[in-house]
């Protein structure tokens, strides 16, 4: 397999580490429910087969973290992006939101 | 068509013809085969050698040891597996049909005892009816306990193939990566065409394939092309490949797997057909090749006619018969019958009357000869029998004759010593199936093409159902073309040359009815069609059971000449069509790859990289003992002339640095350095405990949680400036802590203003310990700089320079409970820095020394280190749970604080001693109370590290006690009934040296 890192280009699968779900977010420590939050954001997990949003580390590398989206059946990678941009970016919508 | 050729003068290989071939007829290789000589030339395959010296038996089979000759010239060989080389390069299941011969070869044969022509077990042979498809599973059924004991042991003895080498593999293999805008798999007529189609654009080709020469089917079919004989057309396509600068040749390269992301696995045999690898040259090399587009021009693999008899030395297939006139020039045989039902067997029947042989009959299973079949038959003379089938060959060691039964259902003995056959072909779609393609069935062509394949790929030639020469050529032509135009370069027009339009005209034939002798299907695992008569009969009639009962297509050829066959059989017995029946899909390797192939240069001592920290040759010079911490090779302790074990060094170093002062190699402990505005803030983050009180200039202590609640590492955190720090992490977790903190930095908190950059090894850094740490750095801290109590007091940290203006960090920090400093300097002066140290502690009685004595002190200390950071341990379990912040957010504060974390019965961290104090403690042991019963509801936790004590003289331990620090005082048993120790301990504090911690301040 082969990751396009935004900032290398398209390196070998053995220079990143994959290290979990993209779509969970922290919740909030000081929220009444945050017990039970960090409880479904650390353990809870589904497991849809088709596309995913994912966690990669490019270790061998810069040092980015990515959010790469992948099909979890057929391995084809459809978008790599910087997780800081990624994460940044739902920050400010969430605060549009609210 | 080529002249008839004459058989050499050369009486030591009466079967190898005067001319044809790509042979060097000018040299002459000598190897031995069973410890016999045998010669043959360079281009020689050890099949096509031992075929043109006469010598057809090869092998005796896997289970039964019925002897078995050469039924192919190619990978998919079943039969003839021989032992390479000996010693240490002893390689076992060699293809001959695939090893090349270089002077000096030794081969020899497998799975016989005494000798090849005379195998006492081929007594199995006679037992064929008992040794039935789920015999040992029947069979060995009980007493459950003899089946380790007894019967495998046994069987594996007399079944089984080669035997591997006990000693290590003494050559190199290597591993390298190619990138390419089109990557073509086979060099045949389609590849070919398509690598000059594809290297006249520019584009970067890479070319594999597995033959030590090009050419494939067009050399072995000895074809004309463009009016030539295919090996002059081979030349010219050679010449011009070779003089494009864009594109690589791989020979002797088989592309085994594909992967992901358009990535391909090859092994090039390097040097395997050579007596001698120059040196530095590897054995084999292991490929990843990344390319854009792949034209898979793989050819295809000719299915056996499963008839009586049909893996007697002397059956081959008809193809494989060309291969050995065309290619190698040599004829394997002088009276030949050929078997056929399609039209290759008059290609064949032609072949061998060109080489000089007689053909007794051309048996064709079909009521009607095509055109060009009856055409070969004039023009040879060959007495043509249609409707006709071989129901049996005839021999042992040889085969003798064949068994034809007519149309009308007569037998005929025609005397012979070659039988070729062909059942059609089965395109070589492996390569499309690895990342989930699935093929399907042509009804047309009587064989599996691949159906979905990746989008990347384009399939050419046989492989594609382009049987003929002229369409494999025209096929290959427009792949690669096509492949070159879509990765961006543009298409040249590319002239394809004339060649023969053979028919792919087929009826199928699965087997032959009441077959004279036993008929097999898959012959490297002995599966005969008995056998899978017998697994529908009981009810394995899905393709994963009959394969799982009978073990077919699981050898190391993975039936590649079988699978096809058995699920046809199987199709006929059930009523069932083949589509219906299903299909075996094939997962890498396509040939076997061995291990060290994949190992590479990863063996051994370099299977990891190793670190060495920057007092390394200073220690080494020093008569170090090392120690593997993860990568690194760290000092362990320093032993002296007339100390008697470790335990006397080990003791020595402690009591210099209690009493005097030592110096350790600290620089394998992780540094990160840490900058931005937001640098407090994200510490406040990643640490459990507070750190925005801490001053510029100082140094705290700070421990790392896991989101879950539980410790994940422990170190140092100094405060170099405003914005600026300087952290350490435990060895271990130098990695995954910078991996943990660029997490926090750029998923959790991306608005934070930091830089986190490792600076693990751009430092060398050295405790200095003791009473006169003090004294002795005085000596090489430059005087400018004030590193009094007064001036530099515990938990200090300052930038100054040593040795006369060399950059240096002071830290006031103690890991032995000693009065001690550790003090960095840039990594290259760290082996000066490390000798003028000792230089100037002379006067103080100064030592070096190890993880030993550290680990020593730490626990005289009860400071956690490894074995408590052990992945389940909470701050609190460690006595660390007065640290933890209870206001701020930060990684792990939510879960660590869940009540199971917090239970009170949770073992805690504390001391023990024993109470004899001359008996020893072993970390592992777990506690009991005094008076339980030694079981695991009992269990009250274990002992974590343990270490003789200089300083108490006796052995101290660290351990987790469920309320450890509440049962102070009382006495538990250290159980370890797994080295038989159980000893009486004592519960006390966990602090055994200076529990005031005055010396550490002093």
């Amino acid at each position: 397999m082969r990751i396009a890192c935004p900032y290398c280009g398209e390196r070998s699968l053995d220079e990143f580490v994959y290290s979990g779900d993209a779509t969970v977010k922290r919740p909030d420590f000081a929220s009444p429910t945050a017990a039970v939050d960090f409880t479904r954001y650390v353990y809870e997990r589904t497991n849809p087969p088709g596309e995913h949003r994912e966690l990669w580390y490019h270790s061998a590398g810069c040092h980015a973290w990515l959010v790469v989206t992948r099909n979890v059946a057929t391995h084809a990678i459809s978008k790599v992006e910087s997780a800081r941009d990624v994460a940044l970016g739902e920050k400010s919508q969430g605060k549009d939101a609210t | 068509m080529a002249t008839p050729h004459k058989y050499a003068s050369n009486s030591t290989q009466p079967n190898r013809l005067n001319s044809g071939g790509l042979i060097d007829r000018s040299r002459t290789l000598h190897f031995t085969f069973d410890g016999k000589t045998y010669s043959g030339h360079p281009g020689d395959t050890l099949a096509s050698a031992l075929l043109a010296n006469g010598v057809k038996l090869t092998g005796r089979s896997f289970k039964y040891h019925r002897p078995r000759g050469i039924l192919s010239a190619g990978s998919e060989e079943p039969n003839a597996l021989v032992e390479l080389r000996s010693g240490k390069r002893r390689e076992p299941n060699t293809k001959a049909t695939m090893a090349e011969i270089y002077d000096g070869l030794s081969a020899t044969s497998q799975n016989r005892w005494p000798s090849l022509d005379f195998d006492v077990m081929s007594v199995n042979s006679l037992l064929s009816p008992v040794f039935v498809a789920g015999f040992y599973y029947k069979t060995f059924m009980w007493p459950a306990a003899l089946w380790e004991k007894l019967y495998e042991p046994a069987i594996r003895r007399a079944a089984g193939l080669g035997r591997a080498s006990d000693d290590a593999d003494p050559d190199t293999y290597e591993k390298a990566t190619a990138f390419a805008d089109v990557l073509i798999i086979g060099g045949g007529p389609a590849g070919l065409m398509a690598a000059l189609a594809a290297a006249r654009t520019n584009a970067r080709v890479v070319l594999v394939d597995e033959n030590a020469a090009l050419g494939g089917r067009a050399i072995d079919d000895g074809s004309d092309i463009g009016g030539n004989p295919a090996h002059e057309w081979l030349r010219t396509v050679e010449a011009e490949l070779a003089r494009t600068e864009t594109v690589r040749i791989l020979r002797r390269t088989t592309a085994f797997g594909q992967y992901d992301g358009n990535t391909y696995g090859a092994v090039e045999r390097v040097s395997d057909h050579l007596s001698f690898a120059a040196n530095g040259v590897p054995r084999q090399r292991l490929w990843r090749i990344v390319a854009k587009k792949v034209v898979l021009a793989s050819g295809a693999t000719e299915r056996p006619l499963v008839f009586g008899g049909n893996d007697r030395p002397g059956v081959m297939l008809a193809g494989a018969v060309r291969t050995y006139i065309n290619r190698f020039g040599v004829v394997p045989g002088h009276r030949a019958v050929v078997f056929t039902n399609n039209d290759y067997g008059a290609t064949t029947a032609a072949a061998l009357k060109r080489a000089g042989a007689e053909v007794v009959a051309l048996v064709d299973t079909r009521p009607q000869a095509s055109e060009a079949v009856k055409r070969v038959a004039m023009d040879t003379g060959t007495k043509l029998i249609l409707s006709g089938v071989v129901a049996g060959a005839i021999g042992g060691k040889r085969v003798t004759g064949a068994n034809v039964r007519t149309q009308s259902g007569d037998i005929v003995r025609l005397e012979c010593d070659l039988i070729a056959m062909s059942g059609g072909w089965n395109p070589n779609i492996q390569l499309t199936t690895h990342t989930g393609g699935k093929p399907t069935w042509n009804d047309r062509l009587h064989c599996f093409l691949a159906g979905t394949f990746p989008p990347h790929m384009t399939l050419a030639g046989a492989v594609a159902g382009e049987f003929s020469l002229a369409k494999s050529l025209s096929g290959g032509a427009a792949a690669g073309s096509a492949a070159a135009d879509q990765t961006g370069f543009k298409a040249v027009s590319v002239i394809v040359p004339k060649a023969d339009d053979e028919s792919d005209a087929i009826t199928p034939m699965w087997r032959v009815d009441n077959p004279d002798g036993k008929a097999f299907v898959d012959q490297q695992n002995d599966v005969a069609v008995t056998d899978i008569d017998l697994a529908e009969r009981e009810g394995f009639r899905s393709v994963e059971h009959l394969k799982r009962y009978t073990t077919l297509g699981m050898a190391t050829d993975q039936g590649r000449t079988a699978n096809v066959n058995a699920l046809a059989i199987m199709a006929e017995l059930t009523g069932r069509s083949i589509p219906e029946t299903g299909m075996t899909l094939a997962r890498p390797p396509y040939s076997p790859v061995a291990i060290g192939a994949f190992a590479g240069h990863h063996r051994e001592k370099s299977f990891k990289p190793t670190r060495l920290p920057p007092s390394y040759k200073w220690a080494k010079e020093n008569g170090c003992v090392f120690v593997e911490t993860g990568l690194w090779l760290r000092p362990s302790y320093f032993p002296r002339p007339g100390e008697k074990d470790w335990l006397e060094t080990v003791t020595r170093e402690v009591n210099t640095v209690r009493n005097a002062v030592g110096i350790c190699d600290v620089s394998t402990l992780g540094k990160v350095d840490i900058q931005g505005a937001d640098a407090a803030a994200f510490l406040d983050k990643i640490y459990m405990n507070g750190l925005k009180t801490l001053a510029i200039g100082k140094c705290r202590y700070g421990g790392m949680l896991r989101e879950d609640g539980i410790l994940m590492d422990d170190g140092t955190v100094a405060r170099l400036g405003e914005n600026h720090y300087f952290i350490t992490t435990t060895t271990a977790n130098a990695v995954k802590v910078v991996q943990h903190m660029e997490y926090c930095a750029q998923w959790l908190w991306p608005e934070l203003d930091v830089q986190i950059v490792s600076a693990t090894e751009q430092w060398a850094q050295y405790a200095v310990a003791g009473p006169k740490c003090r004294d002795l750095l005085q000596k090489v801290v430059d005087p400018k700089f004030d590193i009094s109590d007064a001036g530099f007091p515990y938990l200090g940290v300052g930038e100054i320079s040593v040795c006369g203006g060399i950059k240096a960090r002071l830290f006031r920090l103690s890991f032995s409970g000693e009065r001690a400093f550790e003090i960095g300097v840039p990594a290259r002066y760290g082996d000066a820095l490390m000798r003028r140290l000792m230089e100037a502690g002379k006067e103080f009685g100064v030592c070096a020394y190890g993880t030993e004595a550290l680990g020593v002190m730490r626990i005289e200390k009860g400071h956690i280190s490894g074995p408590e950071l052990n992945g389940t341990t909470t701050p609190r379990d460690v006595g660390l749970g007065g640290m933890v912040s209870t206001k701020k957010d930060f990684v792990g504060h939510v879960l660590g604080n869940r009540p199971g974390l917090k239970d009170p019965e949770r073992p805690a961290l504390i001391g023990f001693r024993p109470v004899d104090r001359s008996q020893r403690l072993r970390s592992g042991a777990h506690f009991i109370a005094r008076d339980a019963a030694p079981n695991a509801s009992n269990d009250d936790g274990y002992m974590t590290s343990v270490a003789f004590s200089p300083s108490n003289g006796h052995w101290v331990g660290l351990g987790l006690l469920k309320r450890g620090p509440d049962r102070i005082g009382e006495i538990v048993r250290a159980y370890d009934p797994v080295r038989g120790g159980d000893t009486l301990v004592e519960v006390i504090s966990p602090v055994f040296v200076d529990p005031e911690g005055g010396r550490v301040r002093g």
